[in-house]
This record gives structure tokens, sequence and C-alpha cells, in this order.
């Protein structure tokens, strides 16, 4: 019985890094931009809840502090970002490690190092039994939102036109300029998109986490072990590799392994890339070769 | 912020942000010339990382203390200027307290939260005859197995932090006959704990229902939080550090878990973090805002008056720590590091904020003082967002020694090094 929870736990885990892996998947397969700033996107999009929630409330924070992460996030592409798409990745990687840094330390400026406090909203508190298995409302909640939005790319990116040439140009940027479609507007609404939902999973996190500057650093790295997993430009590719990440750390954990919990990611990822390089769905992406 | 010119990149990147920030600001060149009028002190101290939070009060602390000793007269008549550097990491740590000591010619070291970064400090420290007063690493084995002639520690060790709870937990008849889980952090510190920790159960017929380690990096405690509550524990010991503890005492609030929890480590300012509504459970601690002595009093006012909040423990450290050093050189009329060790080796009194004074016991430079446990208010008795705990009486209690709650030469030894 307990085990059986904890497989259904590592499932639901997975979630969390969902949000942060999509984007980061996205923003690097359209635009060859390793983002290392994306958990300072995060970070912020925690801390905005804390600023909007005495004036908009726990909901309204929910759609403004990630429209406004998103918005930042399209003031960073427009300034930085696009001077790096045609270059080598290692330059972007320098550029968003820098301004990871400077993310964290203005936090620090602006908020203090000490982390904040933040609750659950009363009305979210709470636990549902579902068949037996107790489970936290306010998780149950969490996961609906992230879920809806994983759906929600998922269609915007396979049912319309935006979605058709957001996904041509992952394959071949030249060919959809040579159709006379400038990827430019598109880079910046995938920029927006994947800032954004890193943004949302600072808000849906800030009431189970602790608030500090350097909570964006915590989700990174995971995150990154999704998106190799996974597979660069492949969807389920990152949705697998995010379930299996939590389940395995899940059951890691539940069995009485805890001390190697995150190192069983990281054998699971070296497990990955040695019989599979390109990651357990990643396609082909010819400019990449 | 210090003026070294320590161009690392990290550091140039740092500096290129806060100028960003602050910009319009001439860029801080100050030429440091040695004077005679001024005496130097060395403050190191983690201010990035997972300890940054508590090195921030630290800092804070330590810049109050030079201010109001300055005020009254300085050191020798002379004024403290105070190097304040972030210690990272041990390698960092050490040569940074080496460029102190051998550079700047500090007349003393003040600091430190992690363990391990303070043994590297106490390293150099001993090597170069210099005083190193830790404000804030609590492992038993730096007062035991590495303890150093010229380390000196203001902050408890994991044994005093153990044996003040514990009383709390032996009066509320959670420890015989019962069954404990206990998280633990998976590192020196977490595992030092635990070693004292399991010696207090075993003394005291308890056992363990079940025994977790947690590496640094876990953020989600889902999965020990379902394991827990299917162990249904008599009490959760949480042996954590830092943010976790926070995490953990939001998502134990957030799955409705009410197995009394406590912990033998502890900060106030994780659970300020954890907050009105998910911080439980009771917690030892070195000094709190809410300690009713008017020397405490005047502390936290003038703390707040500056910082717009209440001072935490960490700031209390450093803030003793600092003012410790002040009236030995004032008292000794010399700022030589082995003359200061030899008058606080012979036991000299200091006045804590506290009921009684505190020494340093000779046998390994531990500071007897009193400590407290704190037990979290029920949601609805909190008024504001920091007296969200009440406190025991001073422990020791007024009839006891002081030393009764530090470990004895069984438990832990230490032997100076010539």
């Amino acid at each position: 019985m307990l085990l059986t929870q904890q497989i259904l736990n590592g499932l639901l885990d997975g979630v969390y890094y969902l949000l942060i892996a999509l984007g980061l998947s996205l923003i690097f397969s359209l635009g060859g931009i390793v983002n290392l700033a994306h958990g300072a996107f995060f970070a912020i999009g925690a801390y905005l809840t804390l600023v909007f929630s005495p004036y908009l409330g726990f909901g309204g924070s929910l759609i403004a502090a990630p429209v406004s992460v998103a918005l930042l996030g399209v003031g960073i592409e427009r300034v930085f970002f696009t001077r790096f798409y045609r270059s080598d990745p290692i330059l972007s990687l320098l550029l968003t490690f820098g301004l990871a840094m400077v993310a964290e330390q203005g936090l620090r400026i602006i908020f203090g190092a000490p982390p904040l406090s933040y609750s659950i909203p009363p009305a979210l508190r709470g636990q549902v039994a579902i068949d037996g298995f107790i489970y936290s409302f306010y998780r149950v909640v969490l996961i609906g939102i992230a879920g809806g939005c994983v759906a929600a790319l998922w269609l915007l990116l396979q049912k319309t036109s935006f979605g058709r040439v957001v996904r041509a140009g992952v394959q071949n940027p030249d060919m959809v300029g040579a159709l006379g479609i400038s990827l430019q507007p598109y880079m910046s609404a995938v920029a927006a998109l994947g800032i954004g939902l890193a943004g949302l999973a600072g808000v849906l996190l800030a009431p189970i986490y602790a608030v500090h500057p350097a909570m964006g650093n915590e989700i990174i790295t995971p995150a990154f072990v999704v998106v190799v997993i996974g597979g660069l430009g492949s969807f389920w590719g990152v949705v697998a590799a995010a379930i299996l990440v939590g389940l395995v750390k899940g059951v890691m954990v539940g069995i009485g392994y805890s001390a190697a919990s995150t190192a069983a990611i990281y054998f699971l990822m070296l497990l990955v890339l040695l019989f599979r390089p390109r990651g357990l769905f990643g396609e082909r992406i010819t400019r990449f070769d | 912020m210090s003026h070294h010119d320590n161009f690392t990149r990290r550091r140039l990147l740092k500096t290129a942000g806060a100028l960003g920030v602050a910009s319009g600001l001439g860029a801080p060149s100050i030429l440091r010339a040695q004077s005679s009028d001024v005496m130097r002190v060395g403050h190191l101290t983690p201010r990035t990382g997972f300890l940054g939070p508590l090195g921030e009060y630290a800092v804070m602390a330590v810049d109050l203390a030079v201010e109001e000793i300055n005020a009254s007269g300085g050191m020798m008549g002379r004024k403290i200027e105070l190097l304040k550097e972030d210690s990272v990491n041990p390698q960092t740590a050490s040569t940074k307290a080496e460029r102190m000591v051998e550079r700047d010619k500090v007349a003393c070291i003040i600091g430190e939260i992690s363990s391990a970064s303070a043994l590297t400090i106490a390293q150099v420290a001993q090597r170069t005859k210099t005083l190193f007063i830790n404000t804030g690493a609590n492992s038993d084995a730096l007062r035991g197995s590495d303890c150093k002639r010229y380390m000196f520690h203001v902050e408890s060790q994991n044994s005093m932090y153990v044996k003040t709870v514990g009383r709390s937990f032996l009066r509320d008849n959670l420890v015989k006959g019962k069954r404990w889980y206990s998280l633990t952090a998976d590192y020196a510190f977490g595992h030092d704990l635990l070693r004292v920790a399991k010696r207090f159960m075993e003394a005291n017929g308890g056992q363990f229902a079940g025994d977790d380690l947690v590496p640094t990096d876990a953020t989600d405690f889902s999965a020990y939080l379902l394991k827990i509550r299917d162990a249904k524990p008599d009490f959760v010991a949480i042996n954590l550090a830092g943010n976790q503890v926070t995490n953990f005492l939001k998502q134990y609030a957030e799955f409705g878990l009410t197995f009394p929890v406590g912990g033998f480590g502890f900060d106030t300012a994780l659970a300020w973090a954890a907050g009105k509504g998910s911080f439980v459970g009771t917690w030892p601690c070195v000094w709190h805002h809410l300690v009713d002595t008017p020397a405490s009093k005047t502390f936290v006012a003038a703390f707040t008056k500056k910082y717009g909040k209440p001072p935490e423990n960490q700031a209390w450290g450093d803030y003793i720590a600092t003012k410790i050093v002040a009236q030995t050189v004032n008292e000794i009329k010399s700022a030589d590091s082995t003359k200061i060790v030899e008058h606080l080796e012979k036991g000299a009194k200091f006045d804590l904020l506290k009921t009684r004074p505190g020494y340093f016991r000779a046998s390994d430079h531990q500071l007897m003082h009193e400590m407290y446990a704190i037990t979290a208010l029920p949601e609805n008795q909190i008024k504001n967002q920091w007296d969200i705990f009440t406190s025991s009486p001073a422990v020791p209690g007024p009839n006891e020694e002081l030393e009764v709650i530090a470990s004895t030469k069984e438990e832990n030894s230490c032997t100076f090094p010539t």
C-alpha cells in the first residue's frame, strides 16, 4: 500500500519539473539558447507572488505573476538572446549564467537573503481522499493547473498555425526563412511562453517551498536532467522524463534509499545517455548534428 | 562590502550587477593605508549559498556591534575597522582568512556558520597564532578531535542543543518507550547531530521507528511525509539544516500531519520563513528576540531600529562575540591574540544579554551559557510575524551549573595541539 502511494506520489512529483523543463526545451530547440537563467525566472515568479498577493490574492497572482515574468522574458529575449541565436551555444550559456547571478543578487538586494514566509491560501488547504489514498488538496490543484498548461501548450504547438511555424523553425530555420516567414516574433513568443511557465511554477511552489533568492538553483539542475533524459525537441519525451525522474526519486525514498535518491536521477541520466544519446524520444535535429 | 581587489569573474559579475542597480554611484575606490589609529577586525561568514540567509543576520549584527563599540571609545582608544568577506566554502574561507591575517593584519577573525569552513579558518588561526571566534558552527568535533588553542566558540555545540531541547521532550513524555522518526541532513553537520541525538535516545529509553538521510539538495518532502504518516511515530525529530527545515515545516502542514515535531538544530529565521500556520514543534535556541532581560531588550530595540526587523539567534552570536573581543582588549590593554587566549582561558566572565554571565570553558573553549527551548504558538494566538513562539525558562535553571548541558570529557574530549 505504501509503495503504491509512493509510486503515485512520484508520478505527481514529476509535474513540478515539467513546467520548468518544457520551457527550457522549447527555448533551446528553437533558438539554440541554453537558458541557465531559467531557474531565476522561477524564483522571480515566487517573489512576485508575495508582492502581488496582498492586492490580488493568490488567484490574481496566479495570472499576474507569470504574465509579468513572461514580459520580463520577452524583454530579455529582445535585448540579449536575439544576439546569440546563430552563435555557439557556449556563448549563450555564459550569458545566461551571468543573468542568473545578476537576478539572484538582485533578489537578495531587494528582498534580503533570509527566506520569506508564504502559506497556502486557506481555501486550498486540507486533504482529499481518492480511493484510500489521502493526498494534499493543494497538490491536487497544483497538478491540475500544471497539467492544464501542458495540455494547452501541446494543443498550441500541434493544432495551430503558430505551432506549425515553431515546429518547422526547430527543424530548419533557414527553410522557414526562405518561405518568407520571419522567426523573430515566434522566438519572442516562445521565450514568453517558456519563461512564463517558469514563473507559473514559481507561483505554484511558493506556498510549499521556502522562498529565497537562490531557490532557482535548486530546481534548474533536475530540470536540465529531465530535458537531457527526455530528448531535445520532443514534447512527450520531456513529459515522460519528468514523470520518470519523479518516480525514481519517490521510489528510492520509499524503499529506504533516500540518501541515494538524488544520485539515482543522475545514474538514470547516465544510463539513458549510454543507450540512447539523443534522449528517450529525442528527435533528430539537423542543425544540431 | 569589502574593497579587496578580488577580481574573480564571479565577483566582477556581481559587481556589475550591483552597479547596474546603483547606477550613478561612483566606483567605491577607497585607498586603505595602514594607520595606527584603527584596529582591524576580520569578519568571515557565508553570505551566499544555503547558509547565506543566516550570514546576513551575522553581518547586520557585527556592523551594529562595531558601531556601538566605536561610539563608546573603540578598542584601546582606537576605532575598529571591520573587514567583511563572504566565506563561500572551506577552501575560500581558508584563503580569505590567510589574507586577512597576513596582508590586512587583523587583530582577530570573528564569524562562520559552516562547521567545515570553521575548521579551515581555525587551521589558519592556529598556524598564525591569531584569535578566531566561531559564532555559528555547531559540530562537536570542532570542540573535540579538531579543537584548536586559538579557536573559541560562542555558538553552542550540538551536545548543548540536544541536552537543552531534550529536557523539554523528557518533560512532555516524548522519549521513554516512544518511537521516533527522524530526518537527517546528509552531510557532516547532520551526521554529527544524529550521533548525539541517538546517544540521547538510547540513554533515555526511546527508539527509532524510522531514520532517513535526506540529500542536501532535496526540496520536496512528500515521499518522506507519506512514510512518516505510514509509520505513525510518537514523535518526528528533525536534524535538517537551513532552508530544508522551512521546506519541511511548510509541507508537513500542507499534508496535515499532526504527530509532535521537534528538532535538535534550529535558527529562528527558519521559523519566521515557515510562518504562521506552518511553524510547529519545539526547538533549541542559543538566544531569541523574546529573551526577557533588560540587556536583550536594548539589543533587540537597537537592531530593530537600524534594520526594521528583530535580530535572530545568529545575530546574537556575532554581536556578542564582537563585544567580548572589545571588552577583553580594553581590559587587558592588549590586542595580542596569545594574551587574549590566556585571559579567556582563565574564565573571564562576560555579559551575554541573559540572566547570568557566561565564560569560556578552558578545556575545550566552548562558551558556557544559558540556552532556551522554544515552542510554536497555536495559530490563533499569534499576533505578528515575529512573535510566533513561546520560550522555556533559561536552561540550565538558576540552581544548576552552566556546564550540565555541555558534553562531558567522555563524550567529547579535546587535546589542544601545541
